[in-house]
Parts: C-alpha cells; structure tokens; sequence
C-alpha cells in the first residue's frame, strides 16, 4: 500500500531579482557616498560663481571658516565672533606649529554664506591677517548655467 | 508490511532571511547618509598683512580701485571702478575690465595687475563673488575655456557704521 504524505506547499516567490536590485542599489550609493561632508555646514549656503572649479587637489593645512547668515563664525565645530575668532585661530596656528609650519603656509578657507554681510567676511579676513596668515580662500559653488 | 516512503528530493536551500534583514538595513544606511554633493572651488586671494604689500602709495602699479555701493537691506545699488559709475550690470563691468587689461597671455607671478575691492559692510557677500567673478575672468562662448582677468585681487579696510 502506498501511503502519501500529504505536504503542504509553501508559497516562495524567487528572490533573486529583489537580491540583485538591492545589492546594485547598495553598490550605487557606496561609491557615491561621500564622507567629506565635514567640510561643509547646513547652516552656510555658499553664493555661486561661474568660474569656479573644484580643485584638481586639496588645499595644504586648510583653517575652514564657515561664515552663517548672522555673521556667527565656525571654526572646527566651535563658535566665534570676530572678536573671539582670534583665539580659534591661535589653538589652529599651535596646530600647525608642531608641524613645523609657519602661518603663512596655512590656507583659510572662507565659507561664507551668501547673504551674509560683506564687511563680516572683510573682518574675518584682518583678524587673520593679525594672526600672520596670508592666503585666503573664498568659497563659492559651481554655477554651470 | 514494509511502507516505503517515497524519496523526497530534498532542497538544498539557503535561509536568506538575515541576508535580507542585513542587506536592507544597509540600504537604508546609505539612502539616509546620501547627499548630492555640489561642486565648489575657491578664489584664492593673497593678502599678507598691512606693511607688506597693502601700503600702495609709493607704488607705481597702483591697483585699480571697485567699489561697491549698498543699501539698507544689502542690495548692490552702484559699481564703481576707478570712480567710474557703472551702474548694478557687472557685465559692462567685466567689459571695463577687458578694457583695461586686455585678454593677453596673463601676466604671471606679482607683477600682473591688482585690484582692490572696497565695499559697504552690509552688502551681500554674494555680490561680492559676483564682482569677484567678474574681474577675474570669464568663460569664452566658444571653446568654454576661462580667460583669466585680473588674479591679484584685496579687500579694503572695512566700512564699519
């Protein structure tokens, strides 16, 4: 006699197309990623510029001053007036100093925002100068139009 | 009686579920973090402090002389080059420009000419990357290349009040 077993079917769909996408979604977004994000602050949206080009490599010892729309200065996550923003520096400049670089090596990336106040950014620039740094960097994003 | 049961081929099969479950929160890692970088670039402007090189008296190459005009709320109402009213167009200022310098070979090193930009203090920073971009070159129409402008470019002593 033959017995039969009785099995239940269990509904599988085939799961390897999902597996693909997902992995191929998962490649996409790792190349894209992009942890440099430091660099930049929610709170600075920079003016645009038809001329400017990403550098082909980094500036060497970058100060990255991000300028917000109320003159409030960032500098490496803390905040400074441009009354304050002299002793910021200092603490970047001993930085650099171990390193046996002089200011004048050092590049101050501005980040200011665009509707920020033009003599806010001049500021920023004399109480750099005061501190022996020479070279300035004014930052503005891509404009391809 | 002897019941033979039948050979059931058994499938090999792999639990895919925490593959699933792993590969998914890896997703969603990387569609939250994900964020459309925009390109940026610098002007790179040079400006040792006041002693070295900002004191232009006694210089022949005197460094031509922007200056733009605000109103209360920041708006650019003139552009001044040279004492030259220009109007708000910074085309016609870029054309000046031209005029000036010409479109040669760009002069090299620190002899090429300078400019000193001289603002009022609440004038939006984004004018002033305009002006910028203005007289330091333009993108020719035909073959997209830059055509380099004045390079030396420095601010003036801020106008505070």
């Amino acid at each position: 006699m033959k017995v039969k077993s009785k099995k239940v079917d269990l509904a599988e769909g085939d799961l390897t197309p999902m597996i693909d996408m997902t992995f191929q979604l998962i490649a996409f977004f790792m190349v894209l990623i992009n942890f440099s994000q430091t660099e930049s602050n929610e709170r600075v949206v920079l003016p645009s510029s038809t001329l400017v080009k990403p550098p082909d490599k980094p500036l060497e010892f970058p100060i990255i001053l991000h300028v917000a729309k109320d003159g409030e200065i960032i500098l490496g996550g803390d905040k400074y007036t441009t009354e304050t923003l002299g002793s910021g520096l200092r603490r970047e400049l001993a930085v650099l100093k171990v390193e046996g670089k002089s200011p004048a090596d050092a590049n101050v990336i501005i980040r200011g925002h665009q509707d920020t106040a033009a003599g806010q950014i001049q500021e920023i620039i004399k109480v750099a100068q005061d501190e022996q740094l020479e070279q300035f960097a004014l930052r503005a994003k891509e404009d391809r139009s | 009686m002897r019941i033979r049961r039948e050979v059931e081929q058994e499938k090999n099969e792999l639990n895919m579920t925490s593959m699933i479950d792993i590969v998914f929160l890896l997703l969603v890692f990387f569609v939250m973090t994900f964020k459309i970088v925009e390109m940026e670039g610098d002007f790179t402007v040079r400006m040792p402090l006041a002693g070295n090189g900002q004191s232009s008296t006694d210089d022949l190459n005197l460094p031509y002389k922007l200056r733009l005009h605000a109103d209360g709320k920041g708006a650019l109402t003139s552009i001044e080059l040279n004492s030259m009213n220009m109007g708000t167009d910074f085309d016609k200022l870029r054309a000046e420009i031209v005029a000036l310098v010409g479109t040669g070979e760009p002069i090299e090193g620190d002899s090429g000419p300078e400019i000193e930009i001289d603002t009022d203090y609440n004038l939006r920073y984004a004018h002033v990357i305009q002006a910028i971009t203005a007289v330091s070159g333009y993108r020719d129409q035909g073959t997209g290349q830059v055509v380099k402008l004045i390079e030396k470019i420095k601010f003036a002593k801020p106008r505070r009040g």
